[in-house]
C-alpha cells in the first residue's frame, strides 16, 4: 500500500515542528477568544438556574475541563501505539506531551469539581459520587504513567513501556467507569443524581458548547507548543536542530 | 541453514556501538566476534540472539528474524550470554531436566554430566557450586537442544585448562556436524580454525 | 499443555524451597486485617459492615505483595531470556507463572478468608459468595499485578511503583468483589457482580499475557 506524502511527513521532525510552530498561535487565539465569549456569556449573560440559582454557572467550566481530560487520554494512549506499532518517536513525543497535560486538566476537573460540590452537597468532596471517583482514578492512571516513564533512563525503552501501559489504561478507563456509575446507582437508588445536567435551555446551551471548544482548542494548543519543546529535546543532537538554534542565535 | 546480518547498525542513546555490520554465516562455520570491553560483543550477539532490537538493519536465520521465528524453528538457536539461565534453588539435574522438557530434548543426563565433570555434584543445588561449575552447568544444556546456531558469549570464562579444552571440543564437534556458531571471546586463536569469520568491533 | 504444567511444577518447586518468602504476604494479610479494627475502633453492628471492604483492601494489597516480584528472579539469573527464546510462547510462561504463584501465595490466603470473616462477625451464610468472589477476581488480580511486574522488570527499585501502577486499574474488582459480599450479607441476589467477575477474569486471562510478554520483550532489552 503507497501511503500518501503528508503521512510520511508526519513523521519527520523537523516537519512537523515547523507545522505545529504555524498551527499553534492559531489555536491560542481561538482559544483566547472563546474562552472570553463563551466565559461572559456563561457567567454574566446566561440568566440563573430556577433549581441551582447562581452556582450552576460551573457547568461552563467543570465538565469541559473533565471531558478534555478524558480524551487527553484517549490522545495519549492512541500516539503511544502508534509510536509502539509503526516505531513513530514523533507519536511517542505526542503522548509524552499529552501526559502532563492531561493530568493538569484531570486535577483541574476535580477542583472545579469539588467547588461546585460545596454549595450544592455541602462538602467539598463525596467520594460515592461516581464522577468523582471515576476522575480521581483516571488522575493516578495519569501519574503512574508519568511515574513509569521517569523510572526509565533509556528513553526509548520509556516510550514502549509507557506505551503498553496506556493502552491497557484506556481500556480499562470504560471498564472502571461503568463499573463505578453502577457502584453509585446502588446508593441512589432510581433517584436522579444531583449532579446531573440540569435541562440545558437554549440560552445555556449555546455558551456550553462554545465552551467545549474553546477548552478542546486550548488542549491542542498546550500540546503542539509542547510537542515543539518535547521535539527539540529529543532531536538535540541532530544537525537541524544545531542549525535552528544557531540561526536564532546569529 | 545461514545466518545473515545487512547493514547492521546499533546505537544506545547517541553512542554508536558499531554499524554498517554485513556478514554471511554457513554452516560448519565460525563467527568470532572480538574487540574490547564495552565495545558492544555482546549487545551484537543478543541482537543476533533476537533478544534485542538494532537501530537499524537486518538479522535473518533461515531467512526470519530470530525474534519472529515461527514456534517449531526456535529451538534452532542456542543463546548462552553472561548469565547462566539457571535456577538456583534447583539442583543440577532438575535444571537440566527442566531444560530439557522445555527444548525438547531428553537424552543421557549423566553422560553429559560426567563429560563436564558434574557427575558429583548432579543432585547439589546451583547456588552452592563454584562459579566453575555453575558455568559448565549452563553449557552443559547445549546438547540439550538441537540446536544449529550456537550464540555464545565469553563462553570459556570460569573455566579451568580442562573445562576449557572440553568445551572448545564441544564447539569444534558441533560445527564439524554441520552447525554454525558465533562466538564473543577475548582468546580468538584457542578456537580460530579454516574459514573462520573474524569480526572486530 | 506439556510445556504449561512443566513451569508451573517448576515455580512451584522452587517456592516451596522458599516457603518463608511464600508465607510473607499471607502473614501481611493477617497483620493488616488485624490494625483495621484497632484503627477504626467500630462497634459490634459496626464491624461487620467494615469487614467486606477491610478484607477486600488487605487481600488487593497482599496480591500486591505476593506478585509484584514475579519475573525478579528470572530476569536476574537470565532462565527468563532463555524461556523467550524457546519454542514455548512467551504468553504461555507468563501463564504458568501466574497460576503457580496463584496456587502458591494466593490460594491459601482466599483459604484464609473465612477465618477472618468470622471475626469480623460476618454471618456464615455470606461466605461461600465471598469465596467466588475472591476465587472470580484474584485471576484478574494476578494478571495486573503481573502486568507491573513485568513493566517494571528492568529498573533495580521498580517494585516500588508497581502499587501506583496497577492499583488504579483494580477498582473495578474492587467494587464488583466487595458489591457481591454486601449482597450476600444482606441477603440479595450476587449473580450480577459475580458474572461480571467472571467476564473480567476472562478479558484478563485472554489479553492480559499478550500485554505482558510484550513488556517483558522490552524490559529485557
Amino acid at each position: 500500500m503507497r501511503l500518501p506524502r503528508w503521512f510520511h511527513l508526519l513523521g519527520s521532525p523537523p516537519f512537523v515542528y515547523a507545522l505545529a510552530g504555524k498551527v499553534a498561535p492559531w489555536l491560542g487565539a481561538v482559544t483566547c477568544v472563546l474562552l472570553a465569549v463563551g466565559s461572559y456569556w456563561g457567567l454574566v449573560v446566561a440568566p440563573p438556574d430556577r433549581v441551582q440559582g447562581e452556582v450552576y454557572r460551573v457547568l461552563f467550566i467543570h465538565p469541559q475541563i473533565a471531558y478534555v481530560s478524558v480524551m487527553a487520554y484517549v490522545v495519549m494512549a492512541v500516539a503511544a501505539s502508534i509510536g509502539y506499532v509503526w516505531r513513530l518517536k514523533l507519536a511517542h513525543a505526542v503522548a509524552t506531551t499529552a501526559a502532563p497535560i492531561g493530568a493538569s486538566f484531570t486535577a483541574c476537573a476535580l477542583a472545579t469539581g469539588s467547588l461546585w460540590g460545596r454549595p450544592t452537597w455541602g462538602t467539598y468532596w463525596q467520594w460515592t459520587d461516581p464522577r468523582i471517583m471515576s476522575e480521581t482514578l483516571l488522575l493516578f492512571l495519569f501519574l503512574g504513567y508519568l511515574a513509569l516513564r521517569a523510572a526509565f533512563e533509556d528513553r526509548d525503552k520509556a516510550d514502549r513501556v509507557s506505551a503498553i501501559l496506556a493502552v491497557v489504561g484506556v481500556v480499562d478507563v470504560p471498564i472502571i467507569h461503568y463499573s463505578v456509575i453502577w457502584w453509585n446507582s446502588l446508593h441512589q437508588g432510581p433517584s436522579i443524581m444531583k449532579l446531573d445536567k440540569p435541562s440545558i435551555a437554549p440560552e445555556m446551551l449555546t455558551p456550553f458548547l462554545i465552551m467545549v471548544v474553546a477548552f478542546t482548542a486550548c488542549f491542542y494548543w498546550l500540546l503542539l507548543n509542547g510537542l515543539r519543546g518535547e521535539i527539540v529535546e529529543r532531536e538535540r543532537d541532530t544537525r537541524w536542530i544545531r542549525q535552528l538554534v544557531e540561526g536564532t542565535r546569529g | 541453514m545461514e545466518l545473515r546480518a545487512r547493514e547492521l547498525s546499533v546505537f544506545r542513546g547517541e553512542r554508536c556501538l558499531f554499524e554498517g555490520l554485513d556478514f554471511e554465516l554457513r554452516p560448519q562455520q565460525l563467527g568470532l566476534v572480538v574487540g574490547a570491553n564495552g565495545s558492544g560483543k555482546t549487545t551484537l550477539l543478543r541482537v543476533l540472539a533476537g533478544l534485542a532490537a538494532a537501530t537499524s538493519g537486518r538479522v535473518t536465520w533461515r531467512g526470519s528474524a530470530p525474534d519472529s521465528l515461527p514456534l517449531e524453528h526456535r529451538g534452532e538457536i542456542a543463546y548462552r550470554g553472561h548469565l547462566d539461565g539457571l535456577k538456583r534453588d534447583l539442583t543440577v539435574l532438575e535444571n537440566l531436566r527442566f531444560h530439557a522438557s522445555i527444548w525438547g530434548n531428553a537424552t543421557d543426563f549423566a553422560a553429559i554430566l560426567q563429560e563436564l565433570a558434574l557427575g558429583a555434584v548432579a543432585n547439589v543445588r546451583v547456588r552452592h557450586l563454584s562459579a566453575g561449575q555453575q558455568r559448565r552447568t549452563s553449557l552443559a544444556t547445549l546438547k540439550l537442544c538441537a540446536a544449529r546456531l550456537w550464540i555464545l558469549d565469553e563462553p570459556t570464562t570460569n573455566l579451568d585448562s580442562d573445562g576449557r579444552g572440553r568445551i572448545i571440543g564441544w564447539i569444534r564437534a558441533h560445527l564439524a556436524a554441520g552447525g554454525t556458531a558465533v562466538i564473543a571471546t577475548h582468546q580468538p586463536d584457542e578456537l580460530k580454525q579454516s574459514g573462520t569469520l573474524l569480526v572486530e568491533l | 499443555m506439556a510445556p504449561f504444567l512443566t513451569i508451573v511444577l517448576r515455580d512451584v518447586r522452587i517456592a516451596v524451597r522458599r516457603l518463608s518468602e511464600a508465607a510473607n504476604p499471607l502473614l501481611f494479610f493477617i497483620i493488616v486485617t488485624t490494625l483495621f479494627p484497632l484503627a477504626l475502633s467500630p462497634s459490634t453492628d459496626e464491624i461487620r459492615e467494615v469487614g467486606t471492604g477491610v478484607l477486600w483492601v488487605s487481600a488487593l494489597l497482599s496480591s500486591l505483595l505476593a506478585l509484584e516480584g514475579l519475573f525478579r528472579s528470572d530476569a536476574e539469573d537470565g532462565s527468563l531470556e532463555q524461556l523467550m527464546l524457546s519454542p514455548v510462547p512467551l504468553g504461555v510462561t507468563v501463564l504458568g507463572k501466574i497460576a503457580a504463584h496463584w496456587l502458591i501465595t494466593i490460594l491459601p490466603l482466599i483459604a484464609l478468608v473465612p477465618i477472618l470473616a468470622l471475626s469480623y462477625s460476618m454471618p456464615i451464610t455470606a461466605l461461600p459468595t465471598m469465596f467466588y468472589a475472591l476465587l472470580l477476581a484474584t485471576p484478574t488480580l494476578s494478571v495486573l499485578v503481573a502486568l507491573g511486574a513485568a513493566l517494571t522488570v528492568g529498573l533495580r527499585r521498580g517494585g516500588a511503583i508497581v502499587g501506583l501502577l496497577v492499583l488504579p486499574l483494580t477498582a473495578p474488582l474492587l467494587i464488583f468483589g466487595t458489591r457481591a459480599t454486601d449482597f450476600a450479607l444482606h441477603d440479595e441476589p450476587t449473580a450480577g457482580p459475580l458474572y461480571l467477575l467472571a467476564a473480567l477474569a476472562a478479558l484478563a486471562l485472554a489479553l492480559g499475557p499478550v500485554a505482558i510478554a510484550a513488556a517483558l520483550r522490552v524490559g529485557i532489552e
